[in-house]
């Protein structure tokens, strides 16, 4: 018998999209699937998705239990009260232990708020993580919303996996318009297509992929070579000004010199950085850095295990919205990167390291 | 401190969190983890130095930045040190700044 393991930190996911983009439908495809079983899911109101014919058993009067092992319970009043309640329910056996919390957010809500209260609250953040960031976008009217709307930038900006669904409805034209826009805005984060018979839900909240696969991914793909790539809509009356773009650099970085840079950016225009996310030569490290930031919020720097392959240089993806990228890149070399002499940069620190990992 | 509400002793700061000689560690390494600091004050310095700032570190647990003309204030890690600086120096501290960027371009290139 397998005593089932809580996480040290259980993930949350967040489950966003623009109004009417089929973040409902996808729920409730998510709680019948056995790939969630191990999940309880933090949504609006029961009666939108329509769970009676899985319903086994109600706990109270905000939470039930699904047939698929699903834990899913209504948010009324604060989110964090939600989590806080689930905690506590779970600390003392009253519902399944559950290892993964998904939250719905609602169509214009700018996702920020939420990862921010899960790094920054109390309890929370002792117990619990962020998850991927999960963008559904609707092909029929979303190549509207994102040229009309910023929620829906930001929304796609931020994601982690971004499931496009109702693409059987929509002419091919239409939907591969709408991958290219959302390639623009976000060119690294996975695209899963809902109707796709091969549409896999454990892929939407696969952590590994996303952080280490999506880095790859960039370097490797169509944004490596060029430094910068202005990625807004083509002139449109309402044209976006969310940018991607990705900056390599040859010269390692030095660690607290990049800190002290980003924070310095994040201060001033942290609500116009969508997304920092990269894999960085550390001066005096051996193993590459991966760092992963939306808006205010950087999360706990990862230290990979390797280089994927022989190329040394930081990468790192930046979405922002309306900020002069020129400017950006300039700051950065100027800030961020190690200007110590080539000789003793890397020495008495690595002797160190070594001292440390043989104690 | 909360990025949402800016109150003070929140999470934490991300860049003290990557595995280095002398930053996870609270009781061993001390000599380590005083290098470490004064790396961070002397970086910070060059920084802070364009805004008429210093930083000092202070009984290794926080750090005193102060004004040319003495107004001081403690912070707790380098997630505090923008927001102090930017009441400090009572103008915004903006990397982007272009004229910020020219001269430490020029810096550099001397």
């Amino acid at each position: 018998m397998t005593e089932p393991q809580i996480p040290r930190l259980t993930p949350i996911n967040l489950l966003t999209g623009f109004l009417g983009s089929g973040k409902t439908t996808l729920l409730a495809r998510l709680l019948a699937d056995p790939a969630l079983s191990d999940a309880a899911v933090l949504i609006n109101e029961f009666g939108e998705v329509g769970l009676d014919h899985h319903l086994v058993e109600r706990i109270d009067d905000t939470m039930v239990l699904l047939q698929s092992g699903c834990l899913c319970c209504t948010v009324r009043g604060e989110l964090a009260d939600a989590i806080k309640d689930l905690h506590s329910k779970r600390e003392r056996g009253l519902v399944p232990p559950f290892r993964r919390i998904v939250v719905e957010s609602t169509g214009l809500a700018d996702p920020f708020p939420v990862l921010s209260t899960i790094k920054s609250d109390p309890v929370l953040r002792h117990h619990f993580r962020p998850g991927n960031v999960i963008t559904t976008v609707d092909a029929v009217n979303g190549l509207r919303q994102l040229g009309a709307y910023v929620e829906s930038n930001r929304q796609v900006a931020v994601a982690d996996r971004l499931v496009i669904t109702k693409a059987d409805l929509a002419p091919a034209a239409d939907v591969s318009g709408l991958v290219e826009k959302l390639r623009g805005i976000n060119p690294d984060a996975p695209l899963l297509t809902a109707s796709d018979p091969s549409f896999d839900v454990a892929a939407l909240v696969d952590e590994n992929l996303g952080l280490r696969a999506a880095v790859l991914q960039s370097t490797s793909g169509f944004y490596c070579e060029a430094p910068i790539q202005l990625a807004t809509a083509q002139g449109g009356v309402h044209q976006s000004a969310v940018t991607s773009f990705v900056m390599s650099v040859e010269r390692a970085i030095d660690w607290t010199a990049f800190g002290i840079w980003l924070t310095m950016l994040l201060n001033r225009h942290g609500d116009r950085v969508l997304r920092v996310k990269g894999i960085l030569n550390i001066a005096g490290e051996e193993r590459p850095v991966a760092i992963h930031g939306v808006q205010h919020l950087v999360h706990t720097p990862v230290h990979m295990e390797r280089w994927p392959d022989e190329d040394r240089r930081s990468r790192i993806v930046f979405i922002v919205d309306g900020l002069d990228v020129e400017l950006l890149k300039r700051s950065f070399e100027a800030f961020a990167l190690d200007r110590s002499p080539v000789e003793d940069a890397a020495g008495p620190k690595r002797s160190l390291q070594e001292r440390q990992s043989s104690s | 401190m909360c990025s949402l509400c800016g109150v003070l002793g929140g999470n934490e700061h991300w860049a003290d969190a990557v595995a280095r000689p002398g930053v996870y560690t609270r009781n061993v390494e001390r000599i380590d983890r005083r290098r470490e600091r004064a790396n961070r004050v002397r970086i910070a310095n060059a920084m802070l130095a364009r805004f008429g700032l210093t930083i000092s570190d202070w009984q290794g647990a926080s750090f005193v930045l102060a004004t040319r003309t003495g107004k001081s204030e403690i912070i707790e890690d380098l997630g505090h040190l923008w927001p102090a600086a930017e009441r400090l120096c009572g103008r915004p501290c903006d990397p982007l700044d272009p004229g910020l960027i020219a001269a430490a371009e020029a810096a550099i290139d001397d």
